[in-house]
């Protein structure tokens, strides 16, 4: 029969030789093993205080963007909705009034949009669905709540801070890996 | 002179109650301080770095786990023998204390003229009184097993009870071995014959790895933790125990591997006598009272060795199995001890011809 993995080992059933049937040698190799790893680094991250770097292509919590101008960029066209294999993403789209301008890009924008973070797989299909560029998923991850209502996130929640009116934690919000691209470019 | 039964040395009295209290609490200390050194050595070898949390690198976590365990809800099973219930605890945690009257913990120290042995007493069966206390050890297990009237509990009683006093056989054997070499069942003449000699365990490395090995087996430790058996006895003896009653078991097993090391540094390892340097110049050079300090603190230098390898074999082998624990006792190291103590006779009767 052909073996499913490459590092398959035949158990060894042969009868103990002297050496191993009075233990004291091979219990002395074990510790000999065990003092190596005494000495050795330690794996441990002490959460709190350390916290691990997320990959380079980690997705985690959503992010609702605007342009330059501090407008949300959302037309709420619904293909994220659709992209959605979790069906997280819910939608009500409204017309721009007049005098809206200075708040949404398009004519037409979400007038309520929320995700439910208990249903949401962190895929990543709703950003690679959106001809906007209007959601994106951050470095953050959801925070653990409660209630199940706690975590469906409307979109007060979600869009990013006005680069306009509050510069400083847009510029949080944006967080290092999108400054790590532009380095990059 | 008429009155001489009644002239009662008052400070002896005094003398040995300071060094009881002494030791008793410094066995109390070191055994709380043994539970936070297994958690970082385990957390070691594991490659973790174990409490940290509690004070400076965690040395406040024994006193936190001491208050978790007095805060815990006492439960007194109503099906149980509620007396020896009570009574298994206090026996463990009694018998793990007494041993150590007659450990010698240094030199004689010259307090205001007056010449204080630091030996609570020198009696001169010693190793017998230890034997006569370490088999003492098994009403704790047996009686905290019976009591609490629970079939688990009560297997690994049992289970506990032979292997403890299976393995008292190959230590005693062992031991009279050594008693033929030094010619004495006195601690302080043992450690005397090692004071700046060849220890005791170039003499009988056989007779050491024996005893230690049986140290292993009386204090319950992985290899030979079976009373403890979580796994296929659901915790052992002390299932029904909780709060601090749960905690003098488990302290009682702290005090024994302190006492077991103690004994084996004693026996085998010089006692207190300062390895590489005479300890007799040393007395004339700093005096008594320094050297006596000194030697205390080599013996437990020593001791803590022996708890380190306690430990260190505690996180790197699994347990045996019932039967290979049977076996290795019967069919392995009696024979070996029973050898061992005729050869050691044969030789010793071949030099004194």
């Amino acid at each position: 029969m052909q073996s499913l993995t490459s590092r398959a080992k035949q158990v060894d059933r042969k009868p103990m030789t002297f050496l191993e049937r009075i233990y004291v040698w091979e219990i002395f190799k074990g510790m000999m093993i065990t003092l190596k790893h005494f000495f050795k680094r330690k794996a441990t991250i002490q959460y709190p205080d350390q916290k691990r770097e997320f990959s380079p292509v980690f997705r985690g919590l959503h992010v609702l963007n605007r342009d330059e101008e501090g407008r949300e960029r959302c037309t709420a066209c619904g293909l994220c909705a659709v992209a959605c294999p979790a069906e997280a993403i819910t939608m009500e789209a409204a017309e721009r009034l007049p005098g809206e301008e200075n708040l949404y890009r398009e004519e037409k924008y979400a007038a309520k949009y929320e995700i439910n973070m208990l249903r949401c797989i962190f895929c990543g299909l709703c950003e690679e669905a959106c001809p906007k560029d209007a959601i994106y998923l951050s470095e953050t991850f959801a925070p653990s709540n409660y209630q199940r209502k706690g975590l469906i996130y409307p979109k007060e929640d979600l869009l990013i801070p006005n680069p306009v009116t509050e510069p400083e934690e847009y510029k949080k919000a944006v967080g290092i890996r999108k400054k790590q691209q532009e380095k990059a470019n | 002179m008429q009155y001489s039964l009644l002239a009662f040395d008052w400070f002896f009295l005094i003398e040995k109650l300071v060094l009881i209290i002494g030791i008793v609490s410094v066995s109390l200390v070191i055994a709380m301080y043994e539970t936070y050194a297994e958690r970082k050595v385990a957390a070691f070898i594991q490659d973790r770095i174990g409490p940290n949390r509690a004070g400076p690198f965690g040395i406040l976590q024994p006193l936190a786990d001491g208050m978790k365990l007095f805060m815990k809800e006492e439960i007194i099973p109503n099906t149980s023998n509620r007396m020896l219930f009570i009574l298994g605890p206090c026996l463990a945690m009694l018998t793990a204390m007494m041993t150590s009257a007659v450990i010698p913990w240094g030199g004689t120290i010259d307090f205001f003229g007056r010449q204080v042995p630091l030996q609570i007493t020198d009696i001169n069966i010693g190793i017998l009184y230890i034997f006569g206390v370490v088999s003492m050890g098994v009403y704790g297990i047996m009686i905290g097993g019976w009591a609490s009237n629970n079939k688990f509990s009560l297997l690994a009683a049992l289970r506990g009870a032979s292997q403890v006093i299976s393995y008292e056989l190959p230590m005693g054997l062992a031991l009279i071995a050594l008693l033929m070499v030094t010619g004495s069942l006195k601690m302080s003449t043992i450690v005397g014959g090692q004071l700046d000699s060849i220890y005791n365990v170039v003499y009988q490395p056989l007779g050491f790895f024996l005893f230690l090995v049986c140290a292993f087996a009386e204090c319950n430790r992985t290899p030979f933790d079976l009373p403890e058996a979580e796994n296929e006895l659901n915790f052992g003896y002390h299932q029904e125990y909780s709060s601090m009653k749960l905690g003098f078991y488990l302290f009682a097993e702290y005090i024994n591997m302190f006492i077991s090391s103690v004994l084996m540094s004693t026996l085998f390892f010089g006692g207190y006598d300062i390895p590489f340097v005479s300890d007799h110049n040393l007395v004339e050079s700093i005096g008594q009272n320094w050297t006596a300090l000194l030697q205390g603190l080599t013996l437990f230098a020593k001791t803590a060795g022996f708890i380190f390898l306690f430990m260190w074999v505690r996180w790197t082998i699994p347990r045996f199995r019932y039967d290979q624990l049977m076996n290795l006792c019967w069919k392995r190291m009696i024979p070996l001890a029973l050898a061992n103590m005729l050869i050691t006779a044969a030789v010793v009767l071949w030099l004194k011809k």
